[in-house]
């Protein structure tokens, strides 16, 4: 029998590209110092720690988790350590929040970071060790192809990721913890800056960031003792297809619909873009925003640019895409997934500021990773449904 | 809570050397045929999947993407992964039978350790800025662990070389083992522990026989839950206790002749009811210091089928544990049996199964929510 649970707080560092002044454990203590702060509680109030990241050779330290315990808080506890690629930080909520759905905890902690600045995500990418297929390094060039795709299917105008960029630049500028914080961003600017992948201009591709995020859940016991709003689970999903093979859609994956769709039936939502108040969306370059609006279910196939064109995705729009200004504006790759996450738990208890979606009571948070394979997302609100 | 048991259990055979990529897929993809085949269930029977596995094992990023080609994953499946041994995915694997999310659910756990140079390669676990840095390899720090113990007169070698013996011994019966298929040992245990201790150290105080082959391998449990694994086992592995924790990953800040972690887990799982135990231990004074830690007594009879010293295929050996514990109840050798398997240096991290005979449905003896 399935437990209620929900978010009690959210915690997350400045991400920028050299977090210098900190160690990778102060990295993370500094997210977790805030969501326990956040949810009010003390660290030894928590039962268990899941921690989630991206390759380990992003920072080149082997189960990093080890290391950290201390810095976790973990010692005398359980500790997990989560890793499904890019959607691990969906994915690293999910199993935190599955320890109290199951019954076995109260408390649980999670945590997800990526420093990249320790070592070079190019390099930890381009290894090709033999009889393997190679991760096809540098995440642009892979999924330029699959971008080109969708406009050709679509036949969306060429300018819309460029209105994503700039939008979701704007949106960065409102959240203080963002890496770029970019007010003035336009359309006009995101079309002149440079080519990198055709069609992915500079402006529309993510950085590398150094950040950690972190993740109070509780049971329905500690969330109704908690003297905060807290964000209530309504539903989870995550589904896995393989990277490659005869018959995958790169640009409308089944997984990702999948996923969506088993999302939405648990959730009891029917019409997602009149049910849901806001989305946090896992777009590393600024095409993926219209095509997961597809896959999603926001919009038919070939639809979902409309969408981003009219300004339903602006943070006064009918469906506010990223108000935290998303991963266009903060990728510490194993934290852009539970940031997602976060993002969503803090809209629904009026905690996002300068950002908050005005009246949101129901909000998805999304994550994906591979070769567009893994797929994570939830739906949290203001009451327990 | 929902009862939930092992139904199935299936491992590659240990070698020192596969042929395999470090990918996993070829060990993989024979032992969910056999298990498939044991338990007359097909992928599409199973609702969650979930996999332990390194990148720093495999020598590249996202090594457990590729594993997902050993499953046939389309159309999608529920699905996930951890960096850690496969027994840990298990334990996720549970969670998801709990949540009633699966009914049915497989973890498997896979590692080619003879891809790089293993003790080197575990030393990039330590602290990053402080310890990686003077590369102490995991052999060594083994050896300091077992030093620590013999200066405290908590246990000598020859205790040490008398569990490398028994060891062996029932290596040599296990067919899965590294150790059946390349020797040693004497068979005598009282001519071969002097033998043993006759021979030179790797890593003073530890000899070869102290420490775990480097191996190449996988493993892959199912789980179910309570009316499915009735009608699936005759005799399934009920899991009455399911618990780990972790010390601290600072060496210097541990009492490395004791393992807190493993102590607490058991506890809390019940441990100490066990007649037969399963113990990762890739060195031979670790399992003198975990049968302490669970309080087990000189009549359970520990590693029948030759333990982490017989083969320890990193990421899939302390699934094997699991899975070799729930054979001992499957087949009926044994109606209380313990599993346990471990993870960083100097056992830091422990997790510990309990697994029963008797249907909980008829006792009532079942994990309650805390």
């Amino acid at each position: 029998m399935k437990q209620r649970a929900a978010v009690l707080g959210t915690g997350q560092t400045q991400h920028r590209s050299k977090r210098a002044d900190v160690s990778m454990a102060g990295l993370c203590r500094e997210a977790i110092d805030r969501a326990l702060a956040d949810a009010g509680l003390s660290g030894d109030q928590i039962d268990a720690v899941v921690l989630g990241k991206a390759p380990d050779l992003f920072e080149g330290v082997m189960m990093p988790e080890l290391y950290l315990a201390d810095a976790l808080g973990a010692v005398g506890k359980p500790l997990l350590r989560v890793h499904t690629a890019g959607s691990v930080g969906g994915a690293t909520g999910l199993v935190a929040a599955s320890l109290i759905q199951a019954g076995v905890h109260r408390r649980v902690l999670a945590v997800a970071f990526e420093k990249q600045s320790e070592s070079n995500a190019m390099w930890a990418l381009s290894i090709s060790p033999p009889f393997s297929m190679p991760v096809l390094a540098g995440a642009g060039g892979y999924f330029a192809p699959h971008i080109r795709s969708y406009i050709r299917r679509s036949g969306a105008p060429v300018h819309i990721g460029a209105i994503v960029a700039a939008k979701d630049r704007r949106n960065g500028a409102r959240n203080p913890y963002a890496h770029l914080r970019q007010a003035d961003k336009t359309t006009e600017q995101v079309l002149a800056s440079p080519m990198l992948w055709d069609p992915v201009r500079y402006d529309e591709t993510c950085p590398s960031s150094d950040g950690a995020c972190a993740i109070v859940l509780g049971d329905q016991a500690a969330a109704e003792a908690s003297d905060q709003p807290v964000a209530w689970i309504r539903a989870t999903s995550m589904r896995t297809e393989p990277t490659m093979f005869s018959g995958k859609d790169n640009v409308n994956p089944r997984a990702g619909a999948d996923a969506a769709a088993a999302l939405w039936e648990s959730a009891g939502i029917t019409s997602p873009i009149d049910q849901i108040d806001a989305a946090e969306i896992y777009v590393p370059f600024s095409w993926f925003e219209p095509m997961w609006l597809e896959n999603l279910g926001f919009a038919q196939a070939g639809q979902g640019w409309r969408l981003t064109e009219s300004g339903d995705t602006e943070i006064t729009g009918s469906i506010p895409v990223n108000p935290s200004g998303g991963v266009l504006s903060s990728n510490p790759i194993g934290a852009s997934g539970l940031l997602r996450f976060a993002e969503s738990a803090m809209q629904v208890t009026g905690k996002a500021g300068q950002h908050q979606v005005a009246g949101a009571r129901t909000a998805l948070g999304h994550a994906y990773g591979g070769g567009s394979q893994y797929f994570s997302m939830w739906v949290v609100a203001d009451t327990p449904g | 809570m929902t009862d939930v048991a092992v139904i199935g259990f299936a491992q590659a055979p240990g070698e020192r050397h596969s042929p395999a990529t470090t990918n996993g897929v070829e060990m993989l993809v024979p032992i969910f045929g056999e298990i498939f085949k044991a338990t007359g269930l097909t992928k599409d029977d199973i609702g969650f999947w979930c996999s332990g596995s390194s990148d720093y094992l495999a020598g590249r990023a996202f090594s457990f993407v590729s594993a997902v080609d050993a499953i046939g994953a389309f159309p999608p499946v529920m699905e996930s992964h951890v960096e850690m041994d496969g027994a840990w995915a298990l334990y996720e694997a549970w969670l998801k039978i709990l949540t009633g999310e699966a009914e049915i659910a497989l973890a498997y756990g896979f590692g080619k350790s003879s891809a790089g140079n293993l003790r080197r390669v575990l030393a990039l676990q330590l602290d990053p800025y402080l310890v990686a840095p003077l590369w102490p390899d995991s052999v060594s720090i083994a050896a300091l662990q077992a030093r620590a113990g013999i200066d405290a007169g908590l246990w000598t070698e020859a205790e040490m070389a008398q569990v490398a013996a028994r060891s062996q011994a029932d290596a040599r019966g296990n067919p899965k083992a590294v150790a059946a298929r390349t020797g040693g040992g004497t068979g005598d245990p009282g001519g071969e522990v002097a033998e043993l201790l006759s021979r030179p150290y790797v890593a003073d105080p530890l000899r070869a026989h102290d420490c775990a082959p480097v191996t190449d391998g996988a493993a892959v449990v199912i789980l179910a839950s309570g009316g499915r694994a009735r009608a699936l086992c005759d005799r399934p592995a009920w899991i009455t206790g399911f618990e780990h924790r972790t010390d601290s990953g600072s060496l210097g800040a541990r009492d490395l002749t004791v393992s807190p972690s493993a102590a607490s887990a058991g506890r809390a799982a019940g441990a100490a009811r066990a007649q037969v135990a399963e113990l990762h231990a890739p060195f031979t004074h670790q399992e003198i210091i975990l049968r302490r830690a669970f309080e087990l007594g000189d009549q359970v009879r520990i590693n029948p089928s030759g333990g982490a010293l017989g083969g320890n295929p990193m990421f899939a050996a302390g699934l094997a544990r699991i899975g070799s514990a729930a054979t001992e109840i499957m087949s009926g050798q044994a109606d209380v049996a313990l599993a346990h398997a471990t993870s960083g240096p100097a056992l830091q991290q422990n997790l510990v199964c309990l697994m029963e005979a008797v249907d909980p449905a008829l006792t009532g003896r079942r994990l309650s929510a805390r």
